[in-house]
């Protein structure tokens, strides 16, 4: 059997690259080939957050990239990155960022640094982490 | 001053498999393969003159005892450590051909950038490896 952190880390990165899509935890975990709760225990442990928080932030932080580099609708941006409601993601902007993806925009214009580097280091922690 | 990055080191789990991984998939050469008692001293590098050697090190001993060994095992495969970034002049024939190889880990697809176009992929053990096709790419951002 495959290392159990090596599974996780497929399963993470499943989120990375699929956050547009409608994903839940079930879907996930079984990219990892574990039960949903097994899934979720094993993920905390070795992440270090569950994998739905994961995902918010993946896609509240795809959100910011393109509030920052294109002149898209919040609401065309909401459903880009993988929220179904606008209510959820704007709850969920404000709550890890701090701001609404309207003040966020305002202050923010595009970042020169190769998307990797933005994928790894602008995933939103809450201000309060 | 220094006038070249001779050699740098990626760690992996095993160093077989990582040759097999490395040459026969993702299409680097072997460099040096020398043994010294229980080390294997393995490099691999990009085909042609005077590329930069990645030594693979496989954790254990003789470089570390047992416990920092089962700590970067860890690391390896929770994808928490270094990796590397190649130059590719086709990014998207790369990517088929590799996909051709039998290569599946791939964390992004091809995707285009207003610095090139690049895509990720993982090696067997969680090393996170990137692929860059410089050049500007007339293309609206998109997530």
């Amino acid at each position: 059997m495959e290392d159990l952190n090596r599974r996780l880390l497929r399963a993470r990165d499943a989120m990375d690259r699929a956050y547009a899509e409608p994903l839940d935890v079930r879907a996930v975990a079984a990219v990892a080939y574990l039960s949903e709760a097994h899934f979720s225990r094993s993920f905390r442990a070795v992440f270090g957050e569950t994998p739905n928080r994961y995902l918010q932030r993946r896609r509240v932080e795809r959100s910011m990239f393109l509030l920052r580099e294109t002149d898209r609708s919040i609401t065309d941006i909401c459903l880009d990155v993988g929220f179904t409601s606008l209510g959820t993601f704007s709850r969920m902007f404000r709550e890890i960022v701090g701001e609404t993806p309207s003040a966020y925009r305002v202050g923010h214009g595009p970042i020169v640094a190769p998307n990797c580097v933005q994928l790894a280091a602008m995933r939103p922690l809450r201000p309060t982490d | 001053m220094i006038t070249r990055l001779n050699v740098a080191s990626i760690y992996v789990l095993d160093k077989d498999e990582a040759l097999d991984f490395y040459v026969n998939k993702l299409g680097l050469e072997k460099g040096n393969d020398v043994r010294q008692g229980d080390y294997r001293w393995l490099t691999v590098r990009v085909p042609g003159e005077g590329a930069t050697e990645v030594s693979l090190e496989q954790p254990g001993p003789p470089l570390h005892d047992e416990a920092t060994a089962a700590q970067l095992r860890e690391l390896i495969t929770k994808g928490a450590l270094g990796g590397l970034v190649f130059i590719t002049d086709d990014a998207r024939g790369l990517y088929e051909t590799l996909r051709e190889r039998g290569v599946a880990d791939f964390t992004q697809e091809p995707t285009d950038h207003f610095y090139g176009t690049d895509m990720g992929l993982r090696d067997p053990f969680g090393n996170h490896i990137r692929i860059l096709q410089q050049g500007k790419v007339a293309q609206p951002a998109t997530a």
